[in-house]
């Protein structure tokens, strides 16, 4: 694996030379470039320090892992790939996103998962292991959003108003269904066991990353998330 | 060329500040180095910092720094400022001549006092007419502007990119117990050097990143209290309601926070007793200053700073800390390049006032 040494790099230095290398990458010493291995298809990278903001925009493949926090819009608009985050993410992870994985063992910002959508075979996944802030997974419209709520020094699981504009996908939280304001225009629901094999493979692969027990994760309530069909967001703002 | 005030100008930017709660004393090198990470935020068309504490030979004088466009205008102005101010010092602010700092326009300071016969006459208290001369001059003294005017502290701004502009004004010369900076993304500007950030008066600095959409309610409202927002920039409004909130209508700062990022009435309405009262109050008496759009800001005063986010936290903040000293920044990347081993590095939530104060009798 190749080393590059980000210290005094702008981000299209440092881009330039992930792009040139053809290989799987160490970036050590990063300090806030952005757009970090956007587009990519192909290869491994490892971030070591604080990647800036939009990692992985675009990403088209490649697996990512940043050894330290992360800032805003993480995976906007990922297509395909993986990034694990092993620690907090800023705002808007996973901002449109419509395929790949996106993994943070610790916490989100505001509006992770906003407008995640999914295309056909496509279907983005992203898993939180603390607790996410405001407007978590605004105008989702498709894929799957998991907060497990591991942090215990935080209160709350997730901040206000959880899936406003949700019209698509599924979100699971690890809390009791009454827990959480949501509003009128979600189904909320206790997870059946059924349910829970959909998101297994996932927080399999998430405990497996960050070293944390499955079986203490799985041993918990969770709620299931879906939009009501039968109260759909239509004729709110024009007549169509 | 239209100068600001002709023209509107919607901005970006990045933001950042340090604070010793122990009043250690920083110099600017630390602040400037925080921009480095953030270069792209700005487009080289502003950066500024604020310092404070950085003028403790004078402190008991306000420090007027001042643009001037010729020697007319500074005559003009030194004159009426002799009317009615003691001026123990006048001098250029020094600076260093670089390549990527142009069109320099004349950069003076003045330590003054107001005369206490003219307070006396006018009854008024020394803030409130300090400021008064600081709106006269800046609206009635074609070509001088009045752009820091509080004791003990200064700002220094221009046209350029933050880091640049520090270097520029030699701020490692300076030693302050807090500082902050601004880089600025107009996406259309005369690149005038009095509409970079921070924007000051009395002892209170704004650095804003943002684009408020309540503008023209808010100033409507804040000039009816004799505050003249001729520069057209949220920075500005944003500064003279903190001033009228705090300095004229006595309220703190916390809930300073909660009139201009005031809670939704949905969220008021889950509150409960005094709380829930609190709100309401504030949203209702002062509902003409709630601050709707974009913005994070850092407030700078005597002794402390104030960090908030619009209630939507629709742009990004980070704070941490290390030791005696709290670090807020627009990325988490600033306040490593200034402390790189910080700690509790946190977002605050939208609408929630961090308050980091100077220990009493250490600034």
């Amino acid at each position: 694996m190749k080393k590059i040494d980000a210290e005094n790099l702008g981000y299209r230095e440092l881009n330039n030379l992930l792009h040139e290398c053809h290989c799987d990458a160490t970036v050590t010493n990063c300090l806030g470039q952005r757009f970090i291995a956007a587009g990519k298809s192909s290869y491994n990278y490892v971030i070591e320090g604080i990647s800036g903001n939009a990692l992985g925009a675009y990403l088209n493949g490649s697996t990512i892992r940043v050894n330290g926090n992360a800032q805003d819009a993480v995976g906007d608009t990922m297509n395909a790939g993986k990034i694990f985050i092993n620690g907090n993410v800023g705002d808007a992870v996973g901002y449109a996103m419509r395929g790949g994985e996106i993994y943070v063992k610790g916490s989100a910002g505001y509006r992770a998962g906003i407008h995640m959508k999914a295309y056909k075979e496509k279907k983005p996944i992203m898993v939180i292991g603390g607790s996410a802030g405001s407007f978590l997974g605004e105008y989702q419209a498709g894929g799957l959003v998991v907060v497990l709520g591991l942090d215990k020094s935080k209160k709350h699981i997730v901040g206000n108003f959880p899936c406003t504009g949700m019209h698509g996908g599924k979100m699971f939280l690890r809390t009791a269904p009454d827990s959480v304001d949501f509003t009128g225009r979600v189904n909320v629901n206790h997870a059946s066991k059924e349910d829970l094999e959909e998101i297994k493979p996932y927080i399999s692969t998430f405990c497996k990353e960050f070293d944390v027990d499955e079986s203490e994760v799985l041993n918990a309530e969770f709620t299931v998330v879906t939009p009501d069909t039968k109260n759909p967001y239509k004729q709110m703002y024009v007549a169509n | 060329m239209k100068l600001e005030g002709e023209v509107r100008i919607p901005s970006g930017c990045a933001i950042s500040a340090v604070i010793s709660k122990e009043g250690n004393l920083m110099t600017g090198e630390s602040i400037i180095k925080s921009m480095i990470p953030m270069h792209d935020r700005s487009n080289g068309l502003g950066g500024g910092f604020a310092g404070y504490g950085i003028y403790p030979e004078y402190k008991d004088y306000y420090a007027f720094h001042i643009f001037y466009n010729d020697n007319i205008s500074r005559n003009k102005c030194e004159s009426f400022l002799k009317d009615s101010f003691e001026i123990v010092k006048a001098e250029n602010i020094p600076i260093k001549k670089i390549p990527e700092i142009t069109d320099v326009p004349l950069i003076w300071r003045y330590f003054v006092a107001p005369l206490a016969s003219t307070l006396s006459r006018l009854q008024l208290d020394e803030k409130t007419y300090v400021a008064r001369t600081v709106t006269k001059i800046n609206n009635e003294i074609n070509g001088a502007y009045v752009f820091s005017s509080g004791k003990n502290m200064g700002v220094f701004k221009a046209v350029g990119f933050p880091e640049d502009v520090g270097r520029f004004y030699r701020l490692d010369e300076y030693k302050g117990y807090s500082w902050t900076a601004h880089g600025r993304y107009p996406t259309n500007t005369p690149g005038w050097w009095g509409g970079a950030h921070p924007f000051a008066l009395l002892d209170y600095s704004i650095v804003h990143n943002g684009e408020i959409s309540s503008y023209d309610a808010n100033r409507r409202f804040i000039e009816m209290f004799g505050y003249k927002c001729n520069l057209q920039t949220d920075t500005e409004v944003i500064t003279y309601i903190i001033d009228y909130l705090v300095r004229r209508q006595g309220l703190t700062l916390e809930e300073t926070a909660n009139v201009i990022a005031a809670p939704f009435w949905s969220t008021i309405e889950k509150k409960k007793g005094f709380d829930k009262g609190k709100y309401t109050y504030l949203r209702t008496v002062f509902s003409s200053l709630l601050v709707t759009g974009p913005f994070s800001i850092v407030l700078g005063y005597e002794g402390g700073l104030m960090a908030l986010n619009d209630r939507l936290k629709l742009r990004s903040m980070v704070v941490g800390e290390k030791d005696d000293k709290v670090y807020i920044a627009s990325e988490e990347a600033a306040i490593r390049a200034m402390e790189p081993g910080a700690t509790n590095i946190y977002a605050p939530a939208g609408g929630e006032a961090v308050i980091v104060n100077v220990k009493e009798g250490k600034f």
